[in-house]
């Protein structure tokens, strides 16, 4: 569970200025910023954005993923121009007309006006490397990836697709959890969506999560934690319970690393961590082996 | 009576002790109190329907965790016969946050899994107040397969204020074992009924609760987060819980209106924690006659019906594309 509205204090990164709080994760900013300078997170060292932009917002010098946006990452990974996007248009309905300091519509049309994007989630049908597969991605810049009902019925849908087309089910996962402002609802999410995850499995067909910074709550005790394979990126924080919920539980100070990609590595929960350059021909292969 | 008193029921507890009192004098002293008791004893009938009539949600939670309420093991001894308790994970350890075994309930065969809270300290310790961890999960797991091959139909109780934040269950991986819990009872070719008989607190409740149908308590609650938490969320004030809980629409009869919950089996007036028979009588009946129903599916039809039972839960509609 986590702040509704982008991000919590440790997943917000300063740039562009460090006065806009889209971050990378808004569509790309491309021309107005040309010949701008980032600091990298990371290594603190100042990026050309080009450079960035080029990398997939990893970091040249010291390989630190910044947050990319949903469909520049999308379409690094697919073949060009093959994504053919599905449910555009699908949107809530403030199912239980949930007000706390501003009611739930407007928060999502603010979610919609930052991110140009009706949803946290986007997938569709494309190919890589020639193979079809049934693909989606978390927007994390809207409301925090938070599962709600649109997420769970286009995340259902991936799975129907792949089990109707045949054809690898791919999802990249980056989310703060369950959406509040949808109650209950927000957690039967988990259950419609694993029961379609359940079909393909049955069908024989593989599925690839992706677990990315971060990957928390309801979507890592479902569907991201299912994986036939687990592939992460470096650092990314994976885990059920929020780190500050784990901390209020338990008073004490969590150790370095702690739910971070690599500390689930040790713990066999993922197989790989991946660079995000690499993403693309790691899936490649990881099919070719299981399918070929 | 022991324990735990509510505030907003204090001034009916008061006036039920003061009958207590007025019925223990002596009878010998000449005066009759009859009149007297019986009067007050109309009003405490007043004051309860009054109170309960009108419960705020946040009251409703917190008689849904209140420690005199049935648990699990209370059903169980209760309803069941044979009863015999399964324990472990087989993989490290057992945890008593939930506890799986085998009974016989009205002529049938079952398995029963349910959340266990304790009522005293101790208890709670070693309950750990009903938070599961994964190898609670992991046991639950292990058993729902053992019912599969064995046909025999699932019953779980629902009752946790959600799975154990500690640094243990996460490096035990929480969210897969509740994640694969999901999977396979939405795969299962048996029955699964599910009551939500306190607290259904988000994923940890939902790791046993992927039924063909599931029931609530009157006053239980199923929430994808505490009104605490919620509050100091949303509200940066965690005292705001009473905010949230009318927010969040948690309670049983708002389930049943988005499709959560099936069936609201009703409590005796003053709650399950003032009449805990009338109540594990109640669940006791309502899930023999759904236990009746869904002995008529097949195994595959029973699996279907609860894929559909989820796929329909949810609330969106088209709206025109950004751009």
């Amino acid at each position: 569970m986590t702040d509704q509205d982008g991000a919590g204090p440790e997943w917000f990164h300063r740039e562009h200025g460090g006065k806009v709080p889209k971050g990378e994760d808004s569509r790309p900013p491309n021309q107005a910023i040309t010949g701008m300078w980032t600091k990298c997170d990371g290594c603190s060292e100042f990026l050309r954005n080009e450079d960035l932009e080029e990398n997939l917002q990893v970091c040249p010098q010291c390989s630190h993923h910044h947050r990319v946006a949903a469909h520049v990452r999308l379409e690094a990974i697919v073949d060009d121009g093959t994504l053919e996007e599905r449910d555009l248009d699908l949107t809530s309905t403030d199912p239980l007309g949930f007000v706390d300091s501003k009611p739930y519509p407007q928060r999502l049309a603010s979610a919609i006006a930052k991110t140009r994007e009706n949803s946290a989630f986007i997938y569709g049908l494309a190919t890589i490397n020639g193979r079809q597969v049934a693909i989606g991605t978390f927007n994390f810049a809207f409301m925090g990836g938070s599962m709600w009902s649109v997420l769970g019925e286009k995340v259902t849908r991936l799975f129907e697709l792949s089990l109707e087309q045949n054809c690898p089910a791919i999802i990249i996962n980056a989310s703060g959890g369950a959406r509040m402002q949808e109650g209950v609802l927000s957690l039967m999410q988990m259950a419609r969506s694993t029961a379609a995850l359940a079909r393909i499995r049955d069908a024989g067909i593989p599925y690839i999560s992706v677990l990315t910074h971060p990957t928390t709550g309801g979507v890592a005790a479902s569907f991201a934690m299912l994986g036939d394979v687990h592939l992460a990126e470096p650092l990314a924080l994976i885990g059920f319970a929020g780190p500050r919920v784990i901390e209020q539980t338990i008073r004490q100070v969590l150790p370095e690393g702690f739910q971070r990609s690599e500390f689930l590595s040790e713990h066999g929960m993922i197989d790989q961590i991946v660079d995000r350059r690499e993403l693309r021909s790691r899936i490649t292969t990881i099919l070719s082996l299981l399918l070929d | 009576m022991a324990g735990f008193v509510l505030e907003f029921e204090r001034h009916i507890v008061e006036l039920e002790e003061t009958i207590e009192r007025l019925r223990a004098l002596p009878t010998t002293s000449g005066v009759s109190v009859e009149d007297q008791i019986a009067e007050l004893e109309r009003k405490a009938t007043e004051l309860r329907r009054k109170t309960f009539a009108d419960l705020t949600p946040y009251q409703r939670a917190q008689i849904s965790r209140h420690p005199r309420r049935p648990f699990t093991l209370d059903y169980v001894r209760e309803l069941m016969e044979d009863w015999q308790e399964l324990k472990g994970d087989r993989n490290y350890m057992d945890d008593p946050a939930i506890v799986t075994g085998l009974a016989r309930f009205a002529g049938r065969n079952v398995v029963i899994v349910g959340h266990q809270k304790g009522r005293t300290t101790k208890e709670n310790m070693h309950r750990n107040f009903g938070m599961p961890r994964p190898e609670g999960y992991r046991k639950a797991l292990r058993i729902m397969s053992l019912a599969e091959r064995f046909g025999r139909p699932i019953i779980t109780f629902i009752d946790t204020p959600g799975a154990y934040p500690g640094i243990g269950a996460e490096e035990r991986g929480q969210a897969e074992a509740i994640a694969k819990n999901i999977l396979v009872m939405s795969k299962l070719r048996v029955p699964i009924i599910s009551i939500v008989i306190g607290e259904g607190g988000s994923g940890g409740a939902l790791a046993i609760g992927v039924a063909n149908r599931v029931l609530m308590l009157e006053n239980a609650i199923y929430s994808v987060i505490s009104p605490e938490a919620c509050a100091s969320i949303l509200w940066r004030d965690s005292t705001k819980g009473a905010l949230a809980a009318d927010a969040l629409r948690f309670t049983a009869p708002d389930c049943l209106k988005v499709g959560a919950a099936d069936e609201v089996i009703p409590e005796p007036l003053g709650g399950a924690h003032r009449g805990s028979d009338v109540t594990i009588s109640a669940v006791g009946e309502t899930l023999k006659r759904h236990l009746d129903e869904l002995s008529e599916l097949g195994p595959d039809a029973l699996r279907d019906d609860r894929y559909a039972r989820f796929r329909k839960l949810g609330a969106m509609t088209t709206a025109p594309a950004h751009a």
